[in-house]
């Protein structure tokens, strides 16, 4: 597989204003046949606990205005959620999703508090490892 | 302009980008090989994508029809 064919998402954030380009980035990629990984860190990982995706509407502070804007079109337009967006990318293509082992036991937190899109709990080589060969974003 | 006959046909104006393709891309899924599936399209994003994405999944882009505020891809299932 060649370089081009992996993108490995590092998400520390959970802003809703940006998981929605995360979820349209995984569906695009995901639909050029790229392997895409997705690592939840930090406030990554709270984003995807059961019952959070639904709720979330928790904009970026620097882009507040944007956001409000960009949320409140989403709205009106019908545009689906994220998580949705999400859930397609990963039935349409390969789409993986894991959670930090890090970040888990900081907060106290089981693969059953999170959300069932989420696959499983590796640590940071493993991520490393995985994304050799492929492009690293951070989120 | 020819008239395509097809086998499949996904409305999905009003969808903003990637929804267009993804419903394609699940229309071709459920087709059979040499099926014909059109997707009608308000999405700007899909002029670029749709070409794209047939190129890239070895699928024939038979048409991209300009019709009243929306395009109409019509692509076979070529394997």
């Amino acid at each position: 597989m060649s370089g081009n064919d992996k993108l490995s998402i590092m998400l520390w954030s959970a802003s809703v204003d940006k998981l929605y380009p995360v979820a349209m980035l995984a569906a695009g990629a995901a639909a050029m046949d790229v392997q895409v990984n997705i690592f939840l860190t930090f406030s990554g990982v709270e984003a995807f606990r059961k019952g959070a995706l639904q709720t979330n509407t928790q904009i970026t502070g620097d882009y507040a205005s944007h956001g409000e804007k960009f949320l409140k079109l989403i709205q009106e337009h019908n545009v689906p959620p994220w998580y949705q967006t999400l859930a397609q990318a990963k039935e349409m293509g390969d789409v993986k999703i894991s959670a930090c082992a890090m970040t888990m036991d900081l907060f106290g937190l089981t693969k059953d508090d999170l959300d069932e899109m989420v696959e499983d709990i590796e640590g940071m080589a493993s991520f490393a490892e995985e994304a050799k060969g492929g492009q690293i974003l951070f989120v | 302009m020819a008239d395509y006959a097809t086998d499949m046909e996904i409305d999905a104006r009003g969808m903003f980008c990637p929804g267009p393709l993804m419903e394609l891309i699940k229309g071709i899924k459920q087709s059979q090989v040499g099926e014909t599936v059109a997707v009608l399209s308000t999405d700007s994003g899909s002029k670029k994508d749709i070409p794209a994405w047939c190129q890239k999944a070895g699928h024939e882009l038979l048409a991209v029809v300009d019709e009243d505020g929306y395009a109409r891809f019509v692509v076979k299932k070529a394997r």
